[in-house]
């Protein structure tokens, strides 16, 4: 079948038919800024950190098919202005206090505010009160750090294929549930992979938190998404 | 039906054939459903209506478009003031911050939360809106508000998050002097931290007050 | 020419900011050429003693006191620098903001087995605490932000020399972190 021709940011780009504007990009080498997206997930495109312009459309481009002749533009000023945005949003929506936590080097939040040079978000702390609450014998769900990306939800299964993780409420209301019997029997291997889906510090494996040292965490020495523009380069 | 497009497009715009049914409620004399043409003038609607003294007309509803009373004349069509039917009437008596503030608490009830921008960004833009109306709002926070809603309008996934600022959006760009009236222009920054309400919860239970130094 | 004046201050923080400033090591020495101290605890003066250039406030606010020395930084510095994750969202400290201060008192003087008379601090010469911890920038305006738990001596560093010496601030990667 032939290949589809499209551009990003002006540079000449191929992709498979039914390829999304993410994939493509990922497949020629492009990084697009990305969040709730997870591989081998379905996407959810609900952090919308990933939107690119096509003309004058925005789309979030986990879940948007690229098109023949589209222009899609990605590293552009304001619309890096704008994820820089949706990243201070999560900061302030939550209560993340990173010198607290677990997940901070490895933190894909965290790591976005680094790539954004987040010195204070532009929005006010909201300073929300929720909950930590225990998951099966292996888990945390630490409620003030979730970012409702959906991961868990979409990724988090039982050996019999049945989800363990569930969304409830709405608006600024709505949060991560989980079903009891279902996390009771989730094993301490499947307790790392949740974990490790996860991409802030609300769902914590017990007993592993700050194993790695200071300065050897996946975000320490090299931004987000620079194993792209390493290649590229 | 018997009559044929043709017919009906005699009636209404070039771009806009035929007839709308516009529900108009709000502060006029006789609310209700009219059908009307397309192009009709929104003085006329409210002539009909009987709410010729309003100062202001949401068409298109909570996420359409709100006019002042210098825009009465422009039409309601696909080409200048598109409706899905809805026409609210605000009578001179309104508060038009409150009925701004109304829609911002409408659009956060209906989010259903699943992407950031609407989700968070709406009830921030909220909450600018209240500092805004109390007073302690300046001339950088009308650009913040803006430039969020501008944000949230681009990012969001559906149509609710997409349009939710407009209320905010469209008052700014109409009724630009009500906010300018609300601002400090001779601040470039004010608080909206109260020592006194802050320390008010310890102070009752010991018993402590502020001294003087503290109430400058 | 007259140097720079810089005043600082720990607000609802460990100090551990202040030991990032001394943590410049041998700069210090450089440091001390380039600016003068006025209020602050290195030199320990007490009290502002001339108009100062820079204020470097570590901490966020978290009782009476604490507004009460930030509104007089900012009387008294033409710039304020909100230094640490404390200053600029309230940091460990902020984890009370969650719970009401009355229950925060009652745990830490009446409910806590180590406390011999349970009484709640009420002097009144003691500040009064308030109902959560607050950012700077929500009670003054705040100039400038370093990030970090505490901000790393070449992010201070970096950042002192950029301000007094009037350039722009270059930040590298490894310059902004939060822990």
């Amino acid at each position: 079948m032939n290949k589809i021709k499209f551009t990003i940011d002006g540079k000449e780009c191929f992709a498979e038919p039914g390829q999304t504007i993410m994939e493509a990009a990922k497949a020629n080498g492009v990084y697009i800024p990305a969040l709730c997206r997870y591989e081998g997930l379905k996407p959810a495109g609900s952090c919308r950190v990933c939107t690119v312009r096509v003309g004058r459309g925005h789309m979030a481009a986990c879940t948007q098919p690229v098109a023949e002749g589209m222009v899609v533009e990605n590293i552009v000023p304001d619309l890096e202005d704008m994820r820089k945005s949706l990243i201070e949003m999560l900061f302030v929506e939550g209560n993340h206090l990173c010198p607290t936590c677990q997940k901070s080097g490895n933190c894909e939040l965290q790591a976005l505010a680094y790539r954004y040079q987040m010195l204070v978000p532009r929005f006010p702390y909201q300073f929300p009160v929720r909950q930590v609450e225990p998951v099966g014998p292996h888990l945390l769900l630490e409620q003030n750090r979730c970012i409702q990306c959906l991961r868990c939800v979409r990724g988090v299964k039982t050996t019999d294929g049945k989800a363990v993780f569930g969304s409830v409420k709405r608006s600024g209301k709505k949060k991560i549930a989980f079903d009891r019997d279902l996390a009771a029997g989730l094993s301490a291997d499947a307790a790392k992979k949740a974990m490790d889906q996860c991409p802030v510090g609300a769902l914590l494996k017990k007993e592993i938190g700050f194993m790695v040292p200071i300065g050897k965490r996946k975000f320490d020495q090299k931004p987000i998404g620079s194993e792209f523009e390493d290649k590229r380069s | 039906m018997d009559r044929g497009a043709g017919w009906f497009k005699l009636m209404g715009t070039p771009k806009s054939a035929g007839t709308k049914l516009l529900s108009v409620s709000g502060d006029c004399a006789r609310p209700g459903v009219y059908e009307v043409a397309f192009g009709l003038k929104v003085q006329d609607l409210l002539k009909m209506a009987g709410g010729l003294d309003a100062q202001a007309v949401q068409v298109g509803g909570p996420s359409g478009t709100c006019i002042s009373r210098g825009q009465f004349e422009r039409k309601l069509c696909f080409e200048d003031l598109p409706t899905g039917g809805s026409v609210i009437v605000i009578g001179p008596q309104r508060d038009l911050f409150e009925a701004i503030h109304n829609f911002m608490d409408f659009f956060i009830e209906e989010s259903c939360g699943w992407c950031v921008p609407c989700r968070a960004g709406n009830i921030l833009l909220k909450k600018k809106l209240e500092k805004i109306t109390s007073g302690k709002g300046t001339a950088k926070d009308l650009q913040e508000i803006e430039s969020w809603g501008k944000t949230i309008k681009a990012m969001s996934r559906c149509g609710l998050g997409q349009t939710s600022p407009n209320p905010i959006l469209t008052t700014l760009q109409n009724f630009r002097e009500m906010y300018e009236a609300k601002v400090r222009n001779d601040k470039d920054f004010i608080s909206e931290f109260d020592l006194a309400a802050a320390v008010k919860a310890a102070s009752s239970l010991t018993g402590q007050k502020l001294t003087e130094a503290h109430h400058e | 020419m007259t140097k720079p004046i810089i005043a600082t201050a720990s607000l609802a923080g460990c100090f551990g900011c202040h030991m990032s400033v001394l943590d410049i090591d041998a700069k210090i020495l450089q440091l001390i050429e380039l600016v003068e101290f006025n209020k602050s605890p290195i030199d320990d003066i007490k009290t502002f003693t001339k108009p100062c250039d820079v204020g470097l406030i570590e901490g966020g606010c978290g009782n009476s006191e604490n507004v009460e020395v930030l509104r007089d930084f900012r009387k008294n510095c033409k710039a304020l620098v909100a230094v640490g994750e404390c200053a600029i969202m309230g940091g460990l400290p902020a984890m009370r903001n969650g719970i009401p201060i009355q229950e925060c008192l009652e745990e830490a003087y009446l409910r806590c087995p180590t406390v011999d008379d349970k009484i709640i601090p009420n002097d009144e010469e003691l500040p009064i605490s308030l109902d959560k911890v607050y950012p700077l920038h929500e009670i003054v305006k705040i100039d400038y932000f370093l990030p970090g738990c505490p901000p790393s001596a070449d992010l201070i560093w970096e950042a002192l020399t950029a301000l007094v010496g009037g350039k722009p601030l270059g930040l590298t990667y490894n310059l902004i972190k939060f822990d």
